[in-house]
């Protein structure tokens, strides 16, 4: 909005779209990009300043808040900061309790690291998606993304670790034999073995690409009818009180999308390491 | 939707993050969740206990009051028949003292009656004597007829 008078509406929704991208761009040498192409051109050796930031803040946050609750738990009368980290805690407990048959540490932390640092991310998502941007402006910042799960990096990141976890424990608990004919055995025996290999194989593959392309498609999507109604508060006056409630009920809408979207990436996680656990199909 | 570096280092940043947390903050936080389940288990536990021990407690209180009650029921009757006993006694008692000092006053009564007597008798036969001195002045010796007279007045 800010910029609306010298912007067309293509160009507010790709400036607020381009990450902060810091690289080597081969005519301009290592630089901030000054546009999307500048920061597709410096291809993979660049990084999204503004992702890392913010989803490294909100990380630490997370770590912060539940690490001091950590510190302090007691087994008496909990204040009220530690009762909300342990009714957390407890949820994902549960969640873990119900859907993981195995043994494993790692699962329940995995899973309340997920959920509470993608609830985060996508919390963002609420913030008016001009204003950050507008403060950033104003101290020479021309782009930021501030919802760090609007960039593919970060789904991909985290989708991708869940998907190594499952490829070790998956050979760890059944030996790289069993795995192996887990992928090529089944459904239809070791006559179909090629055929069984193509399932199994996208079936495989395509827990992570999910995983992460839901994550990224719901909060990106959000995030662009944020933008698209923070257009219509420059169409003049009846648009503009439209677009308040529009944005109002969207909002709204939007908390429970932001909550729903992690714990189902949560969920979804424990399911798959289930799965990585269980030795028989 | 360029990817870059990016995603190598939010990889490194989650792992850590989950490292960490596994390390330092689900295990506290559970424990103290376990700790506490403990905890208010064994309250439950005592609280039970105390009130199976305040059921018991009221019940024996309930009997020792009965038993108290009975005893000073036992002892208010055996002080009601001792007190009645004791008031017989001193009646058959006083009953006793009185016939006593009757019997006493009487045996009294017959003495001085018997001494006025012996009086009187002396005194009557000491008359007679002089009496009849006095007639038989000179026609009887007191010295020979004194033992006739006094078995005379010892008649009378």
């Amino acid at each position: 909005m800010a910029s609306s008078e010298t912007l067309t509406s293509t160009e507010y929704i790709r400036h607020h779209l381009t990450n902060l991208t810091f690289g080597y761009h081969p005519e301009h040498g290592l630089d901030f990009a000054h546009d999307m192409d500048e920061a597709a051109a410096m291809g993979f050796w660049a990084i999204n300043v503004d992702t890392m930031a913010f989803s490294l803040l909100l990380g630490g946050l997370f770590i912060w808040f539940f690490y001091g609750v950590a510190q302090r738990a007691t087994a008496g009368v909990p204040t009220g900061r530690q009762n909300f980290a342990e009714w957390i805690v407890e949820f994902i407990d549960e969640n873990v309790r119900g859907s993981f048959s195995g043994q494993n540490p790692l699962v329940a932390p995995l899973a309340l690291t997920i959920f509470v640092w993608v609830f985060l991310m996508n919390l963002m998502d609420l913030i008016p998606v001009d204003l950050v941007p507008w403060l950033a402006t104003l101290i020479g910042i021309h782009y930021l993304k501030i919802v760090p799960t609007t960039d593919p990096n970060a789904t991909f990141g985290m989708a991708l670790m869940v998907f190594i976890l499952v490829l070790y424990y998956s050979i760890k608990i059944k030996g790289i034999g069993g795995f192996l004919g887990e992928l090529t055995l089944q459904p239809f025996g070791k006559w179909g073995m090629p055929f069984n290999l193509v399932l199994e194989g996208i079936s495989l593959l395509s827990k992570p690409v999910s995983l992460a392309l839901r994550l990224f498609g719901n909060l990106y999507a959000g995030e662009m009818i944020f933008i698209l109604i923070a257009i219509m508060y420059s169409g003049g006056l009846v648009l503009a009180v439209t677009g308040l409630f529009a944005q109002l009920a969207w909002a709204i809408f939007h908390i429970l999308i932001i909550t729903l979207q992690a714990f189902i990436f949560t969920v979804l996680t424990i399911v798959y390491l289930d799965m990585a656990h269980q030795k028989h199909h | 939707m360029n990817f870059n570096l990016t995603l190598i280092g939010q990889m490194i940043a989650f792992a850590v993050f989950v490292w960490f947390t596994m390390k330092f903050v689900w295990a506290p936080i559970v424990k103290a969740l376990e700790a506490r389940k403990a905890k208010i288990a064994e309250g439950l536990a005592a609280a039970e206990r105390g009130h199976h021990e305040q059921e018991l407690g009221q019940k024996r209180a309930l009997e020792i009051l009965q038993q108290a009650k009975a005893q000073a029921a036992e002892i208010v009757n055996q002080a009601q028949k001792r007190a009645s006993e004791i008031v017989d006694e001193a009646k058959q008692e006083a009953r006793a003292e009185g016939a006593r000092l009757v019997a006493a006053a009487k045996a009294e009564i017959d003495q001085e009656t018997n001494r006025a007597r012996e009086n009187l008798r002396q005194r009557v036969a000491d008359l007679a004597v002089a009496a009849a001195e006095r007639i038989l002045q000179k026609e009887i010796d007191p010295k020979a007829h004194g033992t006739l007279v006094d078995a005379f007045a010892k008649q009378l």
